[in-house]
């Protein structure tokens, strides 16, 4: 992976709290260095290469009102993961949906991060997304306590 | 507690979708919402003092920057879950982890920029005191990221 050394620099001050501040792209510009219009240019060009996938927010769900929240695993034929996982996809309540390897005595496949405002109504919402899609076997995790959430930081190693 | 107001939740819901790439984002916003930069910027600011927003900020796309992200299930004695997630929680590679009900109680996400990398941190895991079992779930394709909540 060529990144360059100033892309590195780039990607650090952008990792950082974003200023809340008239010019935060000017104030994160001085730390690499160079100026606020180079700047821009470059994130621009990041965000077309694919590299940035957003600039935004994410709220803390349990204040917004979402109390439930379940990774929900599926064991999906491996020959209908593209379509089960388009359509799983495709439900609002549902964040995060990945295929995965599965591990010995672990044959679980494809995972789906399931948001909602009640217990109940996070399993009417499995219930669904195995109606829809025909897939039986799952399992719901709940999540029992938040030890840990952050933002990567790249390049710090 | 605060509530959310009309303007409070399109104000998220425009802040979660993207922030302008320009010299005068939270101006351009303002102009979006049909309001000035100083109340988005002071309410902003208070929504984020209140708790609402976890972050703010860029989010890259591991893989493009070269890192390898995988899904990792820990099954630790109860009386150890504590002092293993807080040993998972100091590498900053681990960005979330989750006591989870179940047999396998303990769930973390793992970037890291190389497979040596990634083992090395695995096996130092792995020989923790309480941890009976461990699962690695590398990801392959990501069908959908999107950790947006409409605010209606």
């Amino acid at each position: 992976m060529d990144i360059s050394e100033q892309d590195k620099e780039i990607i650090k001050a952008l990792q950082e709290d974003f200023p809340l501040c008239e010019e935060p792209y000017k104030i994160l510009a001085e730390r690499v260095g160079i100026s606020e219009e180079d700047f821009l240019q470059r994130v621009k060009e990041l965000v077309d290469e694919k590299k940035i996938r957003k600039m935004g927010a994410v709220l803390r769900h349990r204040e917004v009102g979402f109390n439930a929240n379940a990774l929900c695993a599926w064991h999906v034929p491996p020959e209908n993961l593209d379509e089960i996982a388009q359509i799983m996809s495709s439900h609002a309540a549902v964040s995060h949906c990945y295929d995965r390897t599965p591990a010995p005595n672990w044959n679980y496949n494809l995972y789906t991060m399931i948001h909602a405002k009640n217990r109940d109504e996070c399993e009417q919402i499995i219930g669904e997304l195995s109606n829809l899609t025909g897939v039986t076997n799952y399992k719901i995790l709940y999540t029992k306590k938040e030890w840990k959430k952050t933002g990567m930081k790249y390049f710090c190693e | 507690m605060t509530i959310l107001s009309t303007f409070d939740k399109a104000l998220l819901n425009l802040l979660q979708g993207d922030i302008p790439i320009c010299s005068h984002p939270f101006a351009e916003m303002a102009r979006r919402l049909g309001t000035d930069e100083e109340t988005v910027l002071t309410r902003l600011r208070e929504l984020k003092a209140a708790g609402f927003l976890r972050r703010i900020g860029t989010f890259f796309d591991s893989n493009r920057l070269g890192y390898q992200g995988t899904l990792v299930a820990l099954k630790v004695a109860p009386s150890a879950v504590h002092a293993v997630a807080e040993a998972v929680n100091r590498y900053p590679g681990a960005t979330h982890n989750y006591e989870r009900e179940g047999a396998y109680n303990l769930w973390f996400t793992l970037l890291t920029p190389s497979k040596d990398y990634e083992s090395k941190i695995l096996a130092e895991i792995r020989s923790l005191r309480g941890v009976e079992d461990m699962l690695k779930l590398k990801a392959n394709k990501k069908y959908k990221i999107n950790v947006q909540f409409k605010l209606l």
